[in-house]
């Protein structure tokens, strides 16, 4: 199976005043169809892994890879177009637009691709179905209960098919039994086409995903599958 | 490289400018409000004021071909009489359609009795008048009536608006009178204010044969009113200080009373550039009321801002989604205020008694005026929301 994520001497430091090194020297190689898993604890750099893999945020040093491609030298426009295409976000605080509906939120998630609104709608419906959430369409965020925002979240983060799906703490704002719910959505979305990497610091969730890496202090101290 | 790219269609990207403003309902009418206020207050001065110049055009359209002679004034200020011919002489010039006379009794007082002093005269001059006056000035009474056969021999009188108010003479009885150069004359009629010959204002009329007795020697006119073709009113003024005085034309003066109609409506001009200036001061301060409130909603919206970049949305995007919805606010109250401000124009006519009137380029001067206000207004905060960084932005809750 072909490299679809690739880390390659990444290091992030950020500026003063918190001057902080994120990561450093980081190597990784995820491939196609895996779920990964990245634990550790607070401030181990978890959450920038996902920003830089993301193209959130660019690293200091080093070559960050998706698809393939060389990201460092991207303008803004083509990131964006990265991440338009290639990734899907969900978030712990699951970031719905409240004044729109479950099919709206959902369809919001191919707008930047230049896809017109009826296109968007009925790729929309069809991730509604798959995350489970027939029914919903029509109700607004605040109808919802915690694991039906984060179901959302999850279909406008796979509307668009895209080759990775990044969840930062998904489970972090939701029960157990939802919280196991959401997890087992997630690694179900994981396909030949479509990997899945979560980061949490919670590791039962990290036990049901394929791999885990564990990072502390920037590096990564611990790979069950280093490739 | 040419890989994928953000995108957003034009249509998408105008409409992400309007649900923005749907999503915050009463925060966004009440930042509309303060443009609407601004919009209506600029619309509304130039409504009004082209009402109520609209009015004054008529009556220039009405005055235009009146024309006024009068032959100077002596060394102590007493107007000069004209020859006693002169009313005559203009009559017989072809476009002249209207002519009448008045002279001036430069020895006569008016006041109220007799017990008043000599020398409290008010102001007010003693005119002798024929019963054509009302016609060629289009002047109206406002009560009585004007000097027929019967003030050709008895001592009636009827006064100008002004000199009946400093009269004191308000309602006309039968034995409203004015002691008038040493008798007292019966009040029969009060003019309305003429404003093409404010002199009738501060006048009290009398008949030529009256003012006879008074001291006016001859019947001597000293100014003559005139209405000639409208087309023809300039050759007819050229014409006029000859056929008044072909002795002396160089004494003569040819007046066009609508002239003082033109600097109203130059003076009314003057008005309206304070005015708008006042209205454009309102609309600044309108923008900045958008402009605050287009910060505090970037501010609140961090966590949107970083969704629409995570989702493929480019600074340029986001930046534009904030411009829009500024420009959106901005044009929602200019809207709202060009509606207020027809209808604030149109009340103020009918309470005027003046024509509804509002010039075509008011509305659409106003709509440009809000929607740039908008757009300089959203400049600052959109600069910010593309400037946040994707993942500060999504970092807060």
């Amino acid at each position: 199976m072909s490299t679809v994520l690739e880390l390659h001497g990444v290091t992030k430091s950020y500026p003063p005043p918190t001057a902080v090194t994120a990561l450093r020297d980081v190597d990784l190689r995820i491939r196609g169809g895996q779920t990964v898993a990245i634990t550790g604890p607070s401030g181990s750099g978890k959450s920038t892994m996902l920003n830089v893999l993301g193209t959130l945020e660019r690293p200091s040093s080093g070559v960050i890879r998706i698809a393939g491609a060389d990201t460092s030298a991207m303008s803004d426009r083509q990131l964006s177009g990265i991440r338009a295409t290639r990734i899907g976000f969900v978030f712990q605080q699951f970031h719905l637009l409240e004044h729109l509906n479950v099919l709206d939120n959902v369809a919001t998630g191919l707008l930047y691709r230049g896809l017109d609104a009826r296109r968007r709608r009925a790729a929309a419906a069809v991730a509604i179905e798959q995350v489970g959430l027939g029914p919903r369409g029509r109700h607004r965020p605040a109808q919802l209960s915690g694991g039906e925002r984060q179901r959302t979240a999850i279909a406008r983060a796979v509307a668009g098919q895209p080759a990775v799906v990044l969840a930062d703490e998904p489970t972090g704002n939701l029960d157990t039994t939802t919280g196991a719910e959401i997890v087992a959505l997630l690694a179900g979305l994981a396909s030949p086409d479509t990997t899945v990497v979560i980061i949490t610091h919670d590791p039962s969730i990290a036990a049901r995903m394929q791999r885990q890496v564990a990072l502390r202090d920037g590096q990564i101290v611990y790979d069950s599958d280093p490739s | 490289m040419n890989g994928p790219r953000g995108r957003l269609r034009l249509v998408d990207g105008l409409a992400l400018g309007v649900v923005g403003l749907r999503a915050r309902r009463m925060r966004s009418a009440l930042s509309a409000l303060g443009v609407a206020i601004a919009i209506a207050a600029l619309v509304a001065v130039l409504g009004i004021a082209a009402s109520s110049k609209a009015d004054l055009l008529a009556q220039l359209g009405e005055e235009g071909n009146l024309l006024t002679v009068a032959a100077g004034q002596t060394f102590t200020g007493n107007p000069t009489p004209l020859p006693t011919t002169a009313e005559s002489m203009i009559a017989a010039i072809p476009p002249v359609r209207e002519v009448t006379a008045v002279g001036n009794v430069s020895g006569a007082t008016v006041r109220r009795t007799a017990a008043i002093p000599a020398i409290q005269t008010s102001g007010i001059s003693v005119l002798a008048a024929q019963p054509s006056l009302l016609d060629t000035l289009s002047a109206q009474l406002l009560s009585g009536r004007f000097l027929g056969p019967l003030a050709q021999h008895y001592p009636e009188t009827v006064l100008g608006y002004s000199a009946a108010q400093n009269l004191g003479i308000d309602v006309l009885g039968p034995q409203t009178q004015v002691y008038l150069g040493g008798t007292y004359y019966t009040v029969i009629g009060v003019l309305a204010p003429v404003t093409v010959a404010p002199e009738i204002d501060d006048a009290a009329l009398v008949s030529f044969p009256m003012a006879a007795g008074l001291g006016l020697p001859r019947q001597q006119p000293t100014r003559i009113y005139l209405r000639a073709d409208p087309d023809q009113v300039a050759a007819v003024a050229g014409v006029l200080p000859f056929t008044a005085s072909p002795a002396a034309p160089e004494a003569v003066e040819v007046r066009r009373p609508s002239d003082v109609l033109l600097a109203r409506i130059a003076a009314k001009t003057t008005f309206v550039g304070l005015f708008l200036g006042l209205g454009a001061v309102a609309l600044l301060v309108g923008g900045v009321g958008i402009a605050n409130i287009m910060v505090i909603s970037v501010l609140e919206r961090r966590g949107e801002i970083g969704l629409r970049r995570a989702l493929g949305a480019r600074a340029r995007h986001v930046a534009a989604q904030f411009l829009l919805e500024s420009a959106a606010l901005a044009l929602l109250g200019g809207l709202a205020g060009v509606a207020l401000g027809s209808l604030a124009t149109a009340v103020a006519a009918r309470a005027n008694g003046n024509a509804f009137s509002m010039p075509a380029d008011a509305p659409l001067a106003g709509l440009a005026a809000a929607l740039l206000v908008g757009a300089i207004a959203g400049l600052y905060p959109a600069t910010r929301a593309a400037r946040l960084a994707p993942a500060d932005a999504l970092r807060t809750l």
